[in-house]
């Protein structure tokens, strides 16, 4: 038993960090795309070999721990936020009948577990002993306890819908059609919050105040170099992917094909196509949507970004979990 | 009001929102609008504009001669002293002396490609060529000496 | 009071940070310094000379022809209008008039090159404030601009085409069919700027209110160009003082009440398209006749004093030249439109955060080599 787990385990952080320098990849090329520019394009066939070559060249900077930082604190950050990060893939349903960890709490278990990441970011700042990673890490702070609050909301709206936190009875509720277009209007609404949110939760364009060049010359994680500059942006790219599995799941159905109503034909193609295929379909769509995002918008100050969770978001998350509670009591969802 | 000002507040901002990303949208989905030029291998047919100053060189005919009289015209017009011309004295055919150039010295690691020597010069004798490739691993290779060993004035050049 | 500012006591809960000379986004080698508390500006003290390399001392030792050529890389932005202004003060001098088709090449470069510096400042503002995406749009215009330099001039940053007389050398035979296929162009990508950045309620929210910068602050601070425009300043120099046949051309000064980074950003928009009637009005009429008037192989100018202001994409600069008869300048100063622009920074960003500071440094469109020159 002992030996499967650790096995399942070394295979999943292994996936992670393939996953990884995919999405590094992707998103290279799909900022050129945007920008009217080809991108890596000499290293392997088509530039898939670029992250390959800048992981090679991270591993050899010098890990430079500075003089006056608080040392035990300064190397055991990295490791907190890229711990937190992978804990979060367990209770994640790959394809059918596969998934590492059936909690019967996992939407709780998810949200817990990724407010942990901000103690990361503070370590990390705090121990630098630098000006421009405490201001950095302070803003990153208050920025992701801020947003959690929407996020948890949107994610209530769909625990109402379904009435159990287990992930697998959500992914199965949508037998007869996605929650996106079950639940019309107000689940639209909350999905929309949801990938606003997230994205403020990662840190990302247009809410990357934490690690602006322009500013701060890379905020939170400015004296780090090396394999643990390296860690963290694993950790970035590993709560990507995790957030927008996580809105696969719930709102656009996991593992479940597209399927409509109750029409037995139609349903019966759609799933022909593996399941893992549309779990990972549907979360690459949304990354590219978070993707979109980061390289239209510019940045919102500090305060704008505060201003826009507490005025904003967290009423209209209020409201329209109001609004999806009497839609499930009245039933007039599909 | 509130209420009103709340909602055409979110609304603008959806639609602004929106616009931008569609315009970024249309660029992902049309990569044919991408004019990067694939520098190193696309050698073969690159070519610079006819004016373009790369360096500068002086053209000698099939017969290894060149059109420069040493009259230092451009070495004056140079700002920053990026030519130097060397003068000999050369005995002609008919017995006269007469001032020819020895070398012409041009810096390239100091020149600013300013045209002026070029507009200066009263014979034609110097152009701006259009190489552009002028790495070199040692700096001496930079000094260049312009005129070709064993070449002469052409006929008839003032 | 010291020089470098060290005698400023810090209050209680304030700390000093250094943008430092080496800075993703001061646009060169600016090192600023800053009075914080907390997030908020208390206070901004520019520190200059990183850059200085002497550009008026070695002019006294060059012959006028020669002087030109540096000044280019001044402004660089608006290298033309640098030369221009050179060789109009040696033309005063002289007492010289330049033909009427030099005078129509010369507005042609210079609003090529001011559409071109405008590009570049879109691109980098959108970069200063965090959309990546604008810098490789507005580069992708610059580059169909340099691409008619090149053509004509030889080179396309530092031109050095202006040469006291006219310029340089005739326009290539393909410049105005070029040049309108590179207007068609640019015309039609104008309104993607506004869908990108203008309209954008996120742009909007950081750049209005922000960094207001009164009309007799402007005026007292000695502020020019786009950025007095947009505090309601009218003293755009091609229309108050015209040059070289700017009095035949139609165009409008762009004048914005405000005073708000916002308004400084519409200004130079719209002047974008004032620029691009200016060449379509001149493409198709350009006289026949010399490009460069004939000068002496020496230039030796009077004894006197001599100066010419023209307006560079940023402002007003002024050559002043004091000459005592000889082949060279006695003395050479320029008035430059960045260094009085600069000084207006620390009015603007008090009180603000740093994010603002950033948002009005981009505004402000300074180009720090023409600084310290």
């Amino acid at each position: 038993m002992l030996t499967v787990n650790v096995i399942l385990g070394v295979s999943l952080i292994a996936f992670l960090v393939v996953l990884c320098f995919f999405l590094g990849y992707m998103e290279r090329k799909v900022a050129a795309f945007m920008q009217v520019r080809l991108g890596p394009n000499r290293v392997g066939p088509k530039g898939s070999l670029q992250i390959v070559a800048d992981t090679i060249k991270l591993l050899f900077k010098e890990g430079l721990t500075p003089d006056s930082s608080d040392r035990f604190l300064f190397n055991i950050a990295p490791f907190i936020v890229v711990v937190t990060s992978m804990l979060v893939v367990a209770p994640i349903a790959f394809a059918k009948d596969f998934q590492l960890y059936d909690i019967h709490i996992g939407v709780l278990y998810v949200s817990s577990i990724s407010s942990m990441g901000v103690i990361g970011i503070l370590v990390a700042g705090w121990s630098s002993n630098n000006k421009y990673s405490l201001m950095g890490a302070m803003r990153s702070g208050a920025q992701i306890v801020s947003y959690e609050l929407s996020v948890g909301l949107s994610l209530i709206s769909i625990v109402v819908l379904t009435g159990s936190l287990n992930l697998n009875e959500i992914v199965l509720s949508q037998q007869n059609g996605w929650w996106l277009f079950k639940g019309h209007i107000p689940v639209m609404i909350a999905f929309v919050i949801f990938i606003i949110a997230s994205t403020a939760e990662l840190n990302r364009a247009p809410f990357d105040l934490a690690e602006a060049e322009q500013e701060l010359t890379a905020g939170f994680h400015t004296e780090y170099s090396g394999m643990k500059f390296a860690m963290f942006l694993l950790s970035e790219y590993i709560n990507l992917f995790v957030v927008s599995a996580i809105a696969a799941t719930i709102f656009l159905g996991g593992w479940m094909p597209f399927h409509l109503g109750t029409w037995e034909a139609f349903n019966h193609v759609m799933d022909y196509i593996p399941s893992v295929l549309w779990f990972f379909g549907k979360t690459f769509f949304i990354i590219f949507i978070i993707m979109w995002f980061r390289w239209t918008f510019p940045r919102l100050r500090i305060d704008q970004l505060l201003n826009l969770e507490w005025k904003y978001l967290l009423p209209i998350s209020m409201i329209n979990l109001i609004l999806v509670t009497v839609m499930a009591i009245m039933n007039w969802h599909f | 009001m509130f209420i009103t000002n709340y909602i055409s507040t979110v609304y603008k901002t959806i639609r602004s929102l929106l616009k931008g990303m569609k315009l970024t949208g249309y660029y992902f989905l049309h990569p044919r609008e991408i004019e990067t030029e694939e520098y190193p291998d696309n050698r073969a047919t690159l070519t610079m504009a006819d004016r373009f100053r790369g360096e500068v060189i002086m053209p000698h005919n099939e017969a290894n001669e060149h059109r420069c009289t040493g009259c230092q015209a451009c070495e004056i017009a140079c700002p920053n002293g990026t030519i130097k011309i060397i003068t000999k004295q050369e005995i002609q055919l008919d017995g006269k002396k007469k001032k020819r150039i020895d070398t012409f010295v041009y810096r390239l690691d100091l020149c600013t490609f300013c045209n002026l020597c070029i507009v200066a010069c009263p014979s034609d004798a110097i152009i701006m060529g259009q190489n552009f490739e002028h790495s070199v691993y040692d700096k001496k290779q930079l000094k260049k000496v312009l005129n070709k060993p064993d070449s002469k004035l052409m006929e008839g050049v003032e | 009071m010291s020089l470098l500012g060290e005698d400023i006591l810090t209050e209680e809960g304030e700390f000093i940070i250094n943008m430092g000379p080496q800075h993703p986004s001061t646009h060169g080698v600016l090192h600023l310094k800053l009075w914080l508390n907390g997030e908020e500006i208390k206070r901004v003290q520019p520190h200059l000379g990183y850059i200085h390399r002497s550009i008026e001392k070695m002019s006294e030792s060059l012959s006028y022809r020669n002087f030109i050529f540096a000044t280019s890389r001044m402004d660089y932005l608006s290298a033309h209008m640098n030369n221009e202004a050179c060789a109009l003060t040696v033309e005063k001098g002289l007492g010289i008039e330049i033909p009427e088709r030099a005078q129509v090449i010369r507005i042609l470069m210079s609003e090529l090159t001011r559409l071109a510096s405008h590009q570049l400042w879109w691109g980098s503002t959108g970069l200063d404030l965090g959309a990546v995406t604008p810098f490789f749009y507005a580069f992708r215009e610059r580059e169909a601009i340099m691409g008619i330099m090149e053509e004509t001039c030889g080179a396309r940053l530092t031109q050095n085409y202006n040469v006291p007389g006219g310029v340089m050398a005739d326009i290539h035979p393909n410049f105005q069919k070029h040049t309108k296929e590179v207007m068609q162009q640019i015309k039609s990508k104008l309104d993607e700027y506004d869908d990108l950045l203008s309209g954008n309620v996120i742009f909007e929210a950081r750049t209005k209110g922000v960094g207001v910068l009164s009309k007799e602050d402007a005026i007292s601070y000695g502020v020019t160009g786009p950025t007095a425009r947009g505090s309601g300043v009218s003293c755009d120099v091609r229309k108050w003082a015209p040059y070289s046949g700017y009095e035949k051309v139609q165009f409008n000064e762009i004048l914005e009440e405000g005073g708000d980074s916002y308004a400084r950003y519409m200004v130079r928009m719209r002047e974008m398209k004032e620029s691009i009637s200016i060449i379509e009005q001149l493409i198709d009429n350009i006289p026949d006749g010399d490009f460069q008037a004939k000068t002496k192989n020496v230039i030796k100018l009077p004894k006197g004093e001599f100066f010419q202001r023209v307006e560079t994409a940023r402002g007003e600069l002024g050559v002043y030249i004091v000459s005592d008869g000889a082949a060279s300048p006695y003395r050479v100063k320029y008035r430059s439109p960045n260094f009085s622009n600069l000084f207006a920074l620390p009015i603007m960003a008090k009180g603000g955060k740093i994010g603002d500071l950033v948002a009005i440094m981009s505004t402000l469109d300074l180009v720090i080599p023409d600084i310290d020159r």
